[in-house]
């Protein structure tokens, strides 16, 4: 989709402020947030891309406002929600139980949800299907043209790269999963990715800066022949 | 700038408290788990797991080849490794060319080898920039490049991660992998500073 997560080439968005001494997070709340994510990352509940896809759902001002982990926090409750692992209600009491100081909280409903998973439930996580192989389409220093698409759904091919022409610098042959199908069940759809190099004149014409470049990740779906 | 703490709301904070307490009751999560991953990212991986990489590369010509060959075969080879890199190049710098790596898309990063992602590699700012203007955005952050040094801006979108192999700075030919280590740097491993003395 096109959305505001995709974030390359805008303008507008002025300096980048860089802290010093930095902690690794800013505050008890993000830690959780992160950690809690990568638990159930493991939990067989979503996949990575679905994951993605849930933040670029949020409404483009609120991904702006609400920071890296304030955007982990909105997909982890959505996607529980969608799950039927965790209501939108059940969250909401907590808060305001919380919130006004409720002792004792309320539990959870005791009636059946979406935890724990059934087995037709249990998502695999990982990107790169070992067990699989794939013969891929394009070889280093093939031109490749970046496909001119704009899926309403998930999508890992950049806008500014669209309709592009580069050149492959390196073949990934894994069988990496192709999230744009996956993000919505439609298929893990293994393929090579390749790193694809583009002129900044190809990307940003007569404002390319000079003697640069910019590679970028590709999935062979993504790519034409030249 | 996003994700800076002056943006911080309380109600993320009680939010994230409804919705881990709601997690532990209905048995979906542990919060000792959860406890020993913040302990993880905060004690035990970050940009000195980069920086011992680095350092092997400057003084083992051996490793620097297993290294550009599979950076995350290498990088277990001193024992890091982990969740949410399946897949590592090392680019490496020289005096005619230099690499920085950016994600457009989230902002995607070598977790296992350089820890959690400063706030400015995640903000609009760095995003949008870093693959237009690159040669503006390095000045910016204090590293002015000559314009005959090529910029390679690697936009790590999928699920390959990306680490930039600094320059060995002159003047440390005496020193001991040790001592190379300390003067390595996070933002010089992204891309954004050289490695100085």
């Amino acid at each position: 989709m096109n959305g505001i997560h995709d974030m390359g080439g805008l303008h507008g968005f002025g300096l980048v402020v860089q802290e010093k001494n930095e902690p690794v997070f800013h505050s008890h709340w993000e830690s959780r947030i992160f950690c809690i994510t990568q638990v159930l990352d493991t939990k067989e509940i979503w996949n990575l891309d679905e994951h993605r896809h849930e933040i670029e759902l949020m409404n483009a001002a609120d991904y702006i406002t609400a920071g890296y982990y304030g955007r982990w926090l909105f997909a982890m409750e959505r996607l529980l929600a969608r799950k039927d692992i965790l209501r939108s209600e059940e969250v909401q009491r907590r808060v305001d139980e919380l919130h006004g100081g409720v002792s004792p909280l309320s539990p959870p409903d005791s009636s059946s949800r979406g935890w724990p998973l059934r087995d037709e439930s249990k998502v695999r996580w990982g990107a790169w299907r070992h067990e699989q192989t794939v013969q891929p389409r394009f070889s280093v220093g093939d031109s490749v043209r970046v496909r001119n698409i704009h899926p309403e759904g998930h999508t890992r091919v950049t806008a500014y790269a669209r309709g592009k022409v580069g050149v492959v610098d390196r073949v990934n042959a894994e069988a990496w999963v192709f999230p744009d199908t996956r993000a919505h069940y439609r298929g893990e759809n293994t393929q090579a990715v390749y790193g694809v190099r583009i002129a900044a004149t190809e990307l940003w014409g007569p404002q390319a800066e000079t003697n640069t470049w910019v590679f970028i990740d590709l999935s062979e779906d993504h790519l034409e022949p030249v | 700038m996003d994700n800076h703490s002056s943006n911080e709301k309380p109600w993320q904070a009680v939010r994230t408290e409804a919705v881990e307490s709601l997690l532990v009751e209905l048995g979906v999560i542990d919060s000792a788990r959860v406890d020993e991953i913040v302990r993880h990212y905060e004690e035990k991986v970050g940009p000195k797991g980069g920086a011992r990489v680095v350092a092997k590369a400057w003084t083992d010509q051996e490793f620097k080849k297993r290294l550009l060959a599979d950076g995350l075969a290498a990088c277990a080879e001193l024992g890091l490794g982990g969740p949410e890199t399946e897949k590592l190049h090392v680019v490496e710098n020289t005096a005619s060319v230099h690499n920085a790596v950016v994600c457009t898309l989230c902002s995607c990063y070598p977790w296992p080898i350089l820890g959690v992602p400063p706030a400015w590699y995640k903000s609009s700012a760095y995003r949008s920039r870093m693959v237009r203007e690159p040669r503006k955005l390095l000045t910016e952050m204090g590293l002015p490049l000559d314009p005959s040094v090529e910029i390679r801006v690697w936009d790590s979108v999928s699920e390959i991660r990306y680490l930039v192999l600094p320059e060995r700075p002159e003047g440390t030919e005496s020193f001991t992998e040790e001592q190379l280590a300390d003067l390595v740097t996070r933002d010089a491993m992204i891309g954004v500073a050289k490695v100085t003395v």
